[in-house]
């Protein structure tokens, strides 16, 4: 089954993004397709790079890093929402004017249509949210 | 597009105090441009959403309430609002803004996009939609 994935909270706040990380993960495992996972409201705060966790807690930017290089997995980062909370990549911010960026790699920064056809083209569209 | 979907758009909360409502419509009004067969829901405190009279003056964010009145343009002809969650906050169809869309089956006639339906009906609604999106 292909499965396209919400996230909706951010990160060390909330279990969602952790949830969704574990349900990706499972979901691969067991022979599912999650071709992309969208990224909104606070959600879009995993992808900042400059993120330093305790070393003896989990990286979640770093662990959706390597999930996404692993199984090819399309993380989208909403671009209203990622420039309302400072999330820039190099395009956005030197059109900005902003001296600086910081998304991560194997994270892209689009438009919310990228949600609309997740739901479209997969068969479940999974929330992980408040 | 061939294989048009249902989505449903879930409207929890209420309009300020969190963003979830005014990013909600953001997916809504970009979601409209693909053609699909689009609803949204109010329930629980989501259902403030759509009172009249809203005035954010002493809170410093925009009323964004006004654009709901606009999604009829936008071809989005269904708001269903659950009865039981008005009534519970002493709401009632009364409170709420006037939303209209033009129906083309009908010589583009001014119909209400806003449907008052019980809790039953609400879950039949999500039941029967392909795409649920909850904010």
């Amino acid at each position: 089954m292909k499965i396209g994935v919400l996230v909706s909270e951010g990160p060390y706040t909330h279990q969602a993004v952790d949830s969704a990380y574990k349900f990706v993960t499972a979901a691969i495992a067991a022979g599912h397709e999650v071709p992309r996972v969208f990224f909104y409201h606070d959600g879009v705060n995993v992808a900042t790079r400059l993120s330093v966790p305790p070393q003896d807690e989990r990286n979640i930017q770093q662990n959706w890093t390597a999930l996404a290089k692993e199984h090819n997995v399309d993380l989208v980062v909403c671009i209203a929402a990622a420039q309302r909370r400072g999330m820039l990549d190099a395009n956005e911010a030197e059109r900005q004017g902003k001296d600086a960026n910081n998304i991560a790699e194997g994270f892209r920064i689009s438009g919310l249509g990228q949600l609309i056809e997740m739901g479209i083209q997969t068969d479940r569209l999974v929330t992980f949210g408040d | 597009m061939s294989d048009v979907k249902k989505f449903l758009y879930v409207n929890r909360r209420a309009p300020y105090g969190t963003i979830y409502a005014l990013e909600s419509l953001e997916v809504v009004l970009i979601g409209a441009a693909f053609e699909q067969d689009v609803s949204l829901a109010f329930l629980d405190d989501g259902v403030f959403q759509l009172t009249k009279g809203q005035n954010t003056d002493g809170i410093g964010v925009k009323n964004f309430s006004p654009t709901f009145r606009a999604l009829g343009d936008y071809d989005v002809q269904k708001l269903f609002v659950e009865r039981e969650s008005l009534e519970e906050r002493g709401l009632s169809e009364d409170d709420l803004i006037e939303v209209v869309y033009e129906d083309e089956d009908d010589d583009w006639e001014e119909k209400p996009a806003i449907r008052v339906i019980s809790r039953a009906e609400m879950a039949d609604a999500m039941a029967d939609a392909d795409v649920v999106l909850s904010f």
